[in-house]
């Protein structure tokens, strides 16, 4: 066992954990943030998609202790209050969802794919960079759309700011 | 159409807590005090089990319990059982080995359980699961059906000789001869239809509760239909009788069939929890998922087309071979019989259809229903073959289609189906104008030069949805009824919560169910809540598959809607000292028609509970119930096309345009509509060109896993341009049709089709993998 000190949704915690614990039990079975999902046992579904320091990764390819002072945010944490962010309401007006067990892990991708590419994408983009992320229900289309727009809503935040 | 009502694309309610991760799946939920089960699994696909030793394990700390298949056997909890009965040609009953919860004696494919554990957590579960030995004696086993058929073949089940679980038929086989013997022209087909995984992103989860003190066990579970599960669990399986056992599906993270059956696991969970006198939680894993979780389609089939000299279908024979894994699943008998040969007609006019299918078992997993079930394979064979025959004639396959279509409703096949109405040649033109099929000859030319291979595909289907009414399926084998309840409660402030036996696990039930409301009372859906997945709250269901939910669940609701409508009708009459027949209901008030005077909903509620002043001899109260049993299947059906490239050196298939025309009757939320259809598509174009669940010879499978088995990413498929036609459903008074498998039914056949066309080589089979096209087109 041991004690892993990090940060979660803007909030310090600390977990006593087995050192096998990957990140994405820490989350769901010690902080009960169970918004991030596990779908396969491969790395290959992206249900379990966090950001950490910013970036987007897996987070069943983590274990507990490698986030150790980390900053960690979960599909829980990227609302402000009752505001949705804006990929949360662009994957909600277009869609972009089903059965919802991908959506968490989608929509932090799809945060990362638009930062990275400063709002600057096309389809062929969204699609190649969706690869790490499985959706059974809604043949991508409409995710595809949804990020599309959620890249336009988010540059004329940025603008704004 | 108001703007929350029948036909609007109204944002879905259910959303808000899937995107802000608040969504409530079975493994999210934890109880007091709680254990975690973990399977032994059998590595063999075919093997005696000598021993099992788990003194080591129960030894380890936090090990709570090590179950084996002999205790369960001998505490008579099971067996689990098939529930379509299928008669064979020859006028015997169906076949069947028994299917204990895990196995005693013999296991007969990998992944089938031997053994549980329970333990304080999950890893000392798979910790102490590895500490377990199990002793077996490896027996041949038989991985596909040609094996399973030899003369000579290791044996499944002593109860089915020769691996065989029936040999149906279905038609008239002396006019199919009659009608082959004029034929001008005889095309043949023989094909494979490749075995799925479904793949649900949530994997199968269960948590068991029994409570000692009132002997009563509550299961939660990824369900598609709740109250089955109690009926089979408490009547079959000697869990507990229903009004002792709880069944609660909450948000269930797909399906696609492959949640509609009760698997060993929530057994072996609600036994468990009364042996350890505590909760127990399963979650399975995704190799689990692709072990356990029941298959798809899986057939091997030789078809044959007899046309008259202008090209005029005259006969249609087919024999099909399905397999069915190492055991019978709950609906699995149904699928390749009722749900497949029933649909063989497709939109074309054949006189005569005869069709032959012999269920076989084999050393893999058991198959079942998976999105379409029987539809596609049956939607697949024929377009492959309609479309070899005008290449064979020489002749623009949508005009041999058009000239084959069915125009005059209601028709009856001679596979038993009575289509009730529908337009094909409207949703052929609505599909060939959005794909431009017309300037098709000029593109795949330019793209010649370009050294491109283009090829066009086209699909016409057509399926049968709602599963119903329960007297036809009854007389045709089927241990259920497939009518759904509903209850509508309007609270004394006048909001209303629905009751429905349908299950949403993605579906958006929680919108387009208010929507009806909407429409009807013309109150907002903020204050309408849907209510299901739980057997307390609901009365009764049948659970949603088959696209039944808008047909039959929706069409429930209505009916209970009217009754309410009646009552309160009578109530604001009453109080408004008017005409009962003078009322009229508009945006939330029963006015009095002609008149200024009306009263608003909440008052009408308030005044049925308080019951001050109701009419003489009314019951107080405002919520009613109904039961509804449609009097026919439903029919969607519709035209998808695809256009395609297909790299020669290579054999990589590139989408060029998709198109789909679909026909569902009456749309009550446009953009759920389409929705389903995108996912479908999906399903289809992954059966057709990723997709397969491949076992070695040995019967071990080698697509376990997300890394081996080729899921559809959003780089593989391109995105759709979808139109509908619409004729209205006369079945039911919505007029709705069902919408969630069509993608799936018409897909594979028009990507196949558009693959041959482009390399000139019709013997192509799914999934059509780079590999298979380089074969089919340089040998």
């Amino acid at each position: 066992m041991s004690t892993v000190k990090l940060t979660v949704n803007g909030k310090a915690v600390s977990v006593e954990a087995e050192d096998r614990t990957l990140l994405v039990h820490l989350l769901r079975d010690h902080l009960n943030l169970t918004g991030t999902h596990v779908g396969c046992d491969t790395s290959q579904c992206g249900a379990c998609v966090v950001h950490i320091d910013g970036r987007a990764v897996k987070s069943c390819t983590v274990l507990a202790g490698q986030a150790a002072g980390a900053n960690v945010t979960t599909i829980e944490g990227i609302a402000k209050g009752d505001e949705l962010h804006p990929m949360q309401a662009a994957f909600r007006d277009n869609h972009g969802l089903q059965c919802g067990y991908c959506t968490p892990g989608m929509i932090m991708s799809a945060i990362d794919i638009v930062h990275r590419h400063g709002g600057e994408l096309d389809e062929a983009t969204v699609r190649e960079e969706l690869e790490g992320n499985i959706c059974r229900c809604t043949g991508y289309h409409n995710i595809v759309k949804a990020v599309l727009d959620a890249a336009s809503r988010m540059k004329v935040a940025q603008a704004a700011e | 159409m108001g703007m929350e009502g029948i036909g609007a694309s109204v944002v879905r309610k259910e959303d808000k807590r899937f995107i802000t991760g608040k969504g409530r799946y079975v493994d999210d939920i934890k109880l007091l005090g709680m254990t975690y089960a973990h399977f032994i699994r059998s590595p063999h696909a075919h093997a005696k089990v000598k021993s099992i030793d788990s003194s080591a394990a129960e030894a380890m700390p936090g090990v709570v319990a090590v179950l084996t298949g002999k205790q369960i056997v001998d505490d008579k909890v099971g067996n689990l059982i098939c529930g379509w009965a299928i008669t064979s040609k020859d006028g015997s009953p169906m076949k069947m080995g028994a299917w204990p919860a895990m196995a005693p004696e013999t296991v007969r494919f990998v992944g089938q359980a031997v053994a549980v554990v329970i333990a304080e957590s999950k890893n000392v579960a798979r910790d102490a699961a590895e500490a377990v030995v199990v002793e077996y004696e490896e027996l041949q086993a038989v991985a596909d059906m040609p094996s399973a058929l030899k003369p000579g073949a290791p044996q499944l089940h002593p109860e089915a000789p020769g691996n065989v679980v029936y040999d149906w038929h279905i038609g008239d086989e002396a006019a199919v001869n009659a009608a082959f013997s004029k034929a001008a022209n005889v095309v043949t087909l023989e094909l494979t239809n490749n075995r799925l995984a479904p793949n649900a992103m949530e994997p199968r989860a269960a948590i068991a509760d029994y409570d000692a003190a009132e002997e009563h066990f509550t299961l939660y579970t990824t369900s598609q239909n709740p109250h089955v599960a109690r009926l089979v669990l408490s009547a079959f399986y000697n869990i507990a009788p229903e009004h002792k056992l709880r069944v609660i599906a909450p948000d269930v993270g797909g399906g696609f069939g492959s949640k509609i059956f009760i698997y060993p696991e929530e057994m072996v969970a609600l036994w468990a929890s009364k042996k350890v006198g505590r909760p127990v939680k399963w979650t399975g894993d995704r190799t689990e998922a692709f072990l356990t979780d029941a298959h798809g389609r899986d057939h091997i089939s030789k078809a044959e087309m007899a046309f008259d000299a202008d090209h005029k279908i005259l006969g249609l024979r087919v024999k099909t071979h399905a397999n069915f894994g190492a055991y019978m699943s709950l609906f699995s008998s149904s699928v390749p019989t009722y749900l497949y040969a029933t649909l063989l007609s497709g939109q074309y006019n054949i006189p005569a259809i005869y069709a032959e299918v012999m269920g076989v078992y084999t050393n893999t997993t058991p198959v079942d229903a998976y999105r379409g079930a029987g539809r596609p394979e049956a939607s697949y064979l024929l377009e492959r073959l309609v479309e070899t025959a005008a290449r064979q004639f020489k002749v623009d396959p949508a005009e041999l289609r058009r000239k084959n279509f069915i125009t005059q409703f209601p028709h009856q096949t001679p596979v038993i189906m009575a289509y009730d109405t529908g337009d094909f040649n409207a949703s052929l033109d609505s599909a060939m104008k959005a794909i431009d099929y017309a300037g098709f000859p000029a593109r795949k030319a330019a793209a010649k030069a370009q050294g491109k291979l283009r090829g066009i595909g086209l699909s016409c289907y057509i399926e049968a949805c709602g599963i119903a009414p329960s007297k036809a399926v009854g007389s045709l084998g089927a241990g259920v009824g497939l009518w759904e309840s509903a209850e509508i409660r309007v609270n004394p402030v006048g909001t209303i919560e629905v009751l429905t036996g349908s299950h949403s696990h993605g579906q958006g039930h929680e919108t387009t169910f208010c929507q009806l409301i909407a429409e009807r009372l013309g109150v907002p859906i903020s204050q309408v809540s849907i209510v299901h997945g739980d057997t307390d709250k609901v009365q009764f269901g049948m659970g949603t598959y088959g696209s039944r939910s808008a047909a039959v669940g929706l069409t429930a609701i209505l009916k209970a809607m009217e009754k309410v409508e009646a009552k309160a009708k009578k109530i604001a009459a009453h109080a408004l000292e008017a005409s009962e027949g003078d009322i009229v209901i508009e945006n939330g008030e029963f006015k009095v028609t002609g008149t200024d005077k009306s009263i608003a909903l909440p008052m009408v509620a308030l005044a049925a509970y308080t019951a001050h002043n109701l009419p003489d001899g009314m019951e107080p109260g405002l919520k009613e119930t109904a039961f509804y049993d449609p009097t026919n299947f439903t029919f969607p059906a519709g035209t998808y096309i695809c256009e395609l490239e297909v790299d020669e050196a290579t054999g990589k298939t590139s989408f060029v345009n998709f198109v789909a025309a679909d026909d569902f009757g009456r749309l009550i939320n446009p953009m759920i509509v389409e929705g389903q259809v995108h996912g479908g598509l999906v399903q289809g174009i992954g059966q057709a060109l990723l997709e397969h669940a491949i076992y070695d010879s040995n019967g071990q499978p080698v697509t376990a896993s997300f890394m081996d088995y080729a899921m559809p990413r959003a780089d593989d498929v391109p995105s759709f341009k979808l139109s509908h036609t619409t004729t209205l459903c006369p079945g039911n008074p919505l007029g709705v049709k069902g919408c969630g498998e069509a993608g799936a039914i018409g897909a594979s056949a028009a990507v196949i089709n558009a693959i041959t066309d482009a390399i000139g080589n019709n013997k192509l089979e799914m999934p059509a993998t780079p590999d298979r096209v380089w074969h089919a087109i340089h040998g």
